[in-house]
């Protein structure tokens, strides 16, 4: 060791005794150093969307430094000419001067808003691999119920976030929220004035109050599910796919440091990385080519988020039932595809651990994960439904379909009022009997389980009715299903 | 498919026959209803115009707007060999649908005796007359002939009278004004940036090649579903401001880098999932293992044999 | 860790290698199926290693992406005081450097430090003994409480109420929903543009159509803009209770969508009705689309209530005012929201 090695050595010895003598903390970091980490490549998704949050939290308080919540009309006399003259309200003009007056002010406005597609975008990427690999399974369905509610708060933060700006476009995203929050039967009304503190556009508390929502509530709320979602994996361990030393006991992988350590840091630089190149040569948002928004104003072509587009499609989707009794409106007709859809979406989903349990009738815990063709039903179930709400997602581009393929904007309508029922039962069977025929095909075959199945005869004596193969053979992860009797293996 | 039916429901399986039938029961209705259910209580498509009503003999259509008083005019060439030739070339591509005379035959084309030469310019020489069908929608295409042949046609046609054919001047109108005018009078249609859109069964069409010429005489005639706009409502300065902001519209100050069509989040989505989230997941196969590699084994030279 | 450690680590490591690697060969000869990984099917199958890559190159690159790192760093800087702060360079400039720090912090995780499979066991997470304990002590806690039913029951009730307290306050947030059925529109008001220039009856054209604000009222409202048409007789089939509505044929409408509130601002006027389709409104967020010939009507799309009518009548200077309120609700649906009476 040479001489500048020495001495680095010596003064990062010296601080690593000074920070024990104030924090006893080295027995921690060194678990957290040992702590094993399983390496497959999918583990990272969830990696992705929280890499994404924190670029979000960067960059969202640089934006706030410079966004006035005022909703009061002022004329602009900036740096934009198209704009001169104009009427607009106090918060578009201060989005407006932060985009063209601001060194480095679009840059950060557009990395914002790129990140907050790609955030909500890797959250479900990585609902999906949770999904489709078994990875809600006890005991770590509380943890997927935790995933979900940041998912359903990660679309509203979205929604917020843009349509703080007060544009042409976002203005008419709200007039549509304000619709469905009118549309919950008995309460809407109520509802609806409340959080506009008004009939709409509501009274000068509403931006301010959104902003609030926007800046501190919801981020503090994510942020503490985070932790808590990060927390109850450290505690779990990680799941794990089978393979050779893998068990449902013990977790194999990488330790944290110093590899795995440095290549999550490589992913949280390149994430950032990512989003910065797309926040300075892809324009998203551009707001003064859509101006201020006023509510006699709209345009054609119209669109949400992406990650709103579903709720779009149902809008567009729904036959025009409004159910009316007695000259009272029980069931206003944005209600079905604004509220009732996505909560019977997220209903699905957050019921679904109790549902498989109920049909495989396996209360196991489960720290090994499942291939999707092994499990050709649940997969199936998966991608059906997965369809559904693609398909429906779909429908709201289909002015843009009309405009570009010319298949007529109401023939479109009808079909995938048929279609959104009969494709997901295609997609069922397509999906169940290409999972069969992967795990016949026997490509890239499972690690076989070890070990006897046995049936105890009434003498006490015990019959093997099955043992583990020589040969490797796919899909047989675990012993059948049912063959244990249901409670955790002694350790 | 009757036998799959039945078949479906009685094979033993976990899920109880009685749900399965529920469910087949329910998912038939729903496909009947969305079949059968109208969408309204009205008509949707393009054929049917009163709703039930017998269609009267020549109803009224919309004139065009006359350029307005002290408005400038475009004037086309006219001759008498001009209208010979414009003439002959009405009989063959014209008359058909419009008439000998250019009286118009009830039921399939309007009359153009009234005109002008703005409509007739403009449905020439963007291509979208000579029409195949009356009932569909005439979109922009190359034109079925040249200037000099439109000239003829004008010549010819305009004879019958009608006003003169209005005009814009880009460079003589405000970009600020003709944005304000756009987004209150045509964004709604054709979207904020000129990018168009769609109305119920029809086409919007984008405005990336059209002229000031054609732009005006859009304006003031309202091409097959378009309304139009006299120069009560939107004077020459108007118009001029509005042709000005549209030829801005083929390129926009895209001062946030790559434009994307200018449509807004349907891009930008693309964008984020096919080359943001994209990128990262090549990252994460790169950081971490495959299911597919072969497990390293502890010295693998050794294994290997 | 410094050299003269790494001697006794890495041998011990090799040692270890070696006797898995004996055990694989084993396994593999006895079930003759060729890839070494079989050793899997052998519950002793010790998945640890450690392999330090010692990898000069590896390490050079890492050195040479940081420089790289250094110079787009810089460049973001340089961007920012002398290119004015240009976003795409700027964007280059961080996002460049950004991408190549990930670089080198991934080249170094993977091919420069040590990489290490181990194993670490799962901790038991139910202890029935445990658990057991825990409930019995809280259950002492409750030694010698007798009446527990009661001081149950009042702290259930004591709770509900101080819930329903700590959610009164929400009360204060909101306005009381009267406000929902005003609009800016009363008898009289004055139909401007949205320059404040007045309406005059006569520069209503057929086939054109023209957004109206009230005069001397707030255009942000939600019901103050209108949409304003002329159709000729045979596009109008008004019932009979609203034929007064529309003086010379004008109408006006209320501009928001009854279905989820947007401004309705397509209008579409046949130049030949016969071969294409009549005078009609259609909503851009939608497609919900009205009639304006007969009374608001909806033909196609989720809106589930006509589109708001407003009477209309000439006053003596020939300008278009209001001939009284709206008779239903404008805007979306809720459950008291004012349906049309015919």
């Amino acid at each position: 060791m040479n001489a500048v090695e020495r001495h680095v050595h010596r003064r990062f010895e010296r601080a690593a005794r000074a920070g024990d003598e104030r924090l006893g903390a080295m027995g921690a970091i060194r678990w957290a150093m040992r702590y094993v980490f399983p390496d497959h490549w999918s583990f990272l998704l969830g990696e992705i969307a929280l890499y994404s949050f924190m670029v979000l939290v960067g960059t969202g308080i640089f934006l706030t430094l410079y966004y006035v919540p005022g909703a009061s009309q002022v004329i602009y006399h900036g740096s934009y000419p198209l704009l001169q003259g104009e009427q607009m309200s106090e918060a578009y003009r201060s989005v407006l001067d932060l985009s063209t007056t601001v060194p480095a002010g679009l840059l950060f406005r557009q990395v914002h808003h790129w990140a907050a597609d790609v955030f909500i975008a890797a959250i479900v990427l990585h609902l999906m691999r949770v999904f489709f690999t078994g990875a809600y399974r006890k005991p770590r369905d509380l943890n997927y119920f935790i995933g979900l509610t940041m998912l359903m708060l990660a679309i509203l933060e979205g929604f917020a976030g843009y349509s703080l700006v007060d544009d042409l476009l976002s203005g008419m995203g709200l007039a549509i929220a304000y619709s469905v929050a009118m549309s919950i039967p008995l309460i809407g009304g109520q509802l609806a004035t409340l959080i506009w503190g008004g009939p709409f556009p509501g009274s000068g508390s509403f931006l301010p109050r959104l902003e609030i929502v926007h800046v501190l509530l919801i981020p503090v709320a994510l942020a503490a599910l985070m932790t808590i979602h990060l927390g109850i994996i450290m505690r779990q361990h990680h799941s794990q796919f089978p393979g050779p030393g893998r068990r449902e006991r013990n977790v194999v992988g990488t330790p944290m440091w110093p590899a795995y350590a440095l290549r999550s840091i490589g992913l949280l630089l390149a994430v950032s990385g990512v989003l910065f190149l797309l926040g300075g040569l892809v324009q998203i948002n551009p707001i003064w080519q859509w101006g201020p928004y006023h509510p006699y104003l709209s345009e054609n072509g119209a669109q949400p988020d992406w990650y709103i587009g579903w709720l779009i499609g149902a809008l567009r989707l729904m036959p025009n039932w409004e159910l009316v009794i007695g000259g009272r409106t029980i069931i206003p007709n944005p209600f079905w595809g604004g509220a009732a859809f996505p909560l019977l979406v997220f209903g699905v989903m957050f019921a679904w651990p109790a549902i498989e349990r109920r049909f495989t009738r396996d209360v196991r815990r489960h720290d090994l994960l499942d291939r999707p063709r092994d499990r050709p039903i649940r997969t199936a179930i998966g991608a059906a439904f997965l369809s559904w709400v693609v398909i429906v997602f779909a429908v709201g581009s289909t002015d843009r379909i009309f405009y570009r393929l010319g298949i007529s904007y109401t023939t479109q309508i009808h079909v995938w009022r048929v279609g959104v029922w009969v494709i997901p039962i295609l997609v069922f069977l397509l999906t169940r009997s290409a999972c069969r025929s992967l795990q016949r095909s026997g490509a890239h075959p499972l690690r076989a389980w070890q070990g006897e199945v046995v049936r105890r005869r009434p003498d006490g004596a015990v019959d093997v009715i099955v043992e583990s193969p020589d040969r490797l053979e796919p899909g047989t992860t675990e012993p059948p299903v049912g063959t244990t009797s249901g409670r955790e293996a002694s350790d | 498919m009757r036998s799959l039916l039945v078949r479906w429901l009685t094979r033993r399986s976990r899920v109880p026959r009685i749900l399965r039938a529920t469910l087949a029961l329910v998912l038939g209705t729903i496909a009947i209803v969305g079949l059968a259910a109208p969408s309204s209580r009205g008509e949707t498509g393009a054929a049917t115009t009163f709703g039930g009503r017998a269609p009267e003999p020549n109803p009224p259509t919309k004139s065009p707007e006359p350029p307005g008083a002290d408005n400038p005019t475009k004037t086309f060439p006219d001759s008498a060999a001009l209208r010979a030739q414009g003439f002959t070339l009405y009989q063959g591509s014209c008359s058909s649908c419009h008439g000998i005379a250019a009286q118009g035959i009830p039921g399939v084309a309007p009359s153009l005796r009234a005109v002008g030469a703005g409509p007739l310019d403009f449905y020439l020489s963007t291509g979208r007359m000579p029409l195949e069908q009356p009932r569909e929608e005439p979109m922009r295409s190359p034109p079925a002939f040249t200037r000099a042949q439109i000239d003829a046609l004008i010549a010819f046609v305009s004879a019958f009278g009608g006003p003169p054919a209005p005009t814009a001047n880009p460079s003589a109108g405000d970009l600020a004004l003709g944005f304000h005018e756009f987004t209150l009078n045509c964004a709604g249609c054709h979207q904020i940036v000129a990018r168009g859109g769609i109305t119920v069964d029809a086409q919007v069409p984008d405005l990336e090649q059209t002229t000031p010429q054609q732009i005006a005489e859009a304006v003031r005639m309202g091409p097959y579903l378009m309304p139009h706009f006299d120069s009560a409502q939107i004077d020459q300065h108007d118009l001029d401001s509005i042709a000005r902001y549209i030829v801005w519209t083929r390129h926009p100050a895209d001062s946030g880098g790559w434009g994307i069509y200018n449509i807004g989040p349907i891009p930008e989505g693309i964008v984020a999932w096919f080359i943001g989230l994209a990128a990262l997941v090549i990252v994460a196969r790169l950081i971490g293992e495959r299911m597919d590699e072969p497990v390293p084994t502890p010295n693998p030279r050794e294994a290997d044999r | 860790m410094t050299p003269e450690h790494r001697g006794p680590v890495s041998r011990l490591g090799k040692a270890l290698g070696l006797l898995v690697a004996l055990l694989t060969v084993r396994r593999a000869a006895r079930t003759r199926t060729a890839p070494p990984d079989a050793s899997e099917t052998q519950s002793d199958f010790d998945p640890r290693r450690r392999v330090v890559p010692a990898n000069r190159r590896a390490e050079t690159a890492v050195a040479a992406l940081l420089a790289l790192v250094a110079l787009f760093g810089l460049g973001f800087t340089v961007v920012y005081v002398a290119f004015d702060a240009d976003t795409q360079l700027l964007g280059i400039a961080i996002g460049g450097a950004l991408c190549l720090l990930a670089a080198a912090a991934i080249v170094a995780g993977k091919l420069v430090v040590p990489q290490e499979t181990a194993v670490e066991e799962r901790g038991r997470l139910l202890d029935e003994a445990e658990t057991d304990t825990v409930v019995e002590m809280i259950e002492a806690g409750g030694e010698g409480v007798s009446r527990r039913v009661l001081l149950i029951g009042a702290g259930g009730v004591a709770g509900a109420a101080l819930v329903t307290a700590a959610a009164t306050p929400l009360a204060s947030l909101g306005p009381t929903l009267s406000r929902l059925h005003e609009t800016p529109w009363a008898r009289g008001t004055r139909l401007v543009d949205d320059q404040g220039r007045p309406y005059a009856a006569d520069q209503i054209e057929i086939g054109s159509f023209y957004t109206a604000l009230p005069e001397h009222s707030d255009p942000e409202a939600f019901g103050a803009g209108l949409l304003v048409v002329r159709l000729p007789a045979s596009f109008l089939h008004l019932p009979a209770a609203r034929r007064a509505w529309a003086p010379s044929g004008i109408l006006a409408y209320s501009k928001i969508c009854p279905h989820a509130g947007c401004a309705i601002s397509l209008y579409r006027y046949p130049t030949y009705a016969p071969t294409s389709q009549q005078p009609a409104f259609t909503c851009p967020c939608h497609y919900s689309t009205f009639l304006p010939g007969e009374g608001g009507r909806v033909v196609f799309g989720p809106a589930g209530r006509s589109l708001p009518q407003l009477p209309l009548r000439i006053d003596a200077d020939g300008n278009l005012r209001a001939a009284g309120p709206f008779r239903e609700d404008i805007g979306p649906s809720w459950w008291g929201v004012h349906r049309a009476q015919s």
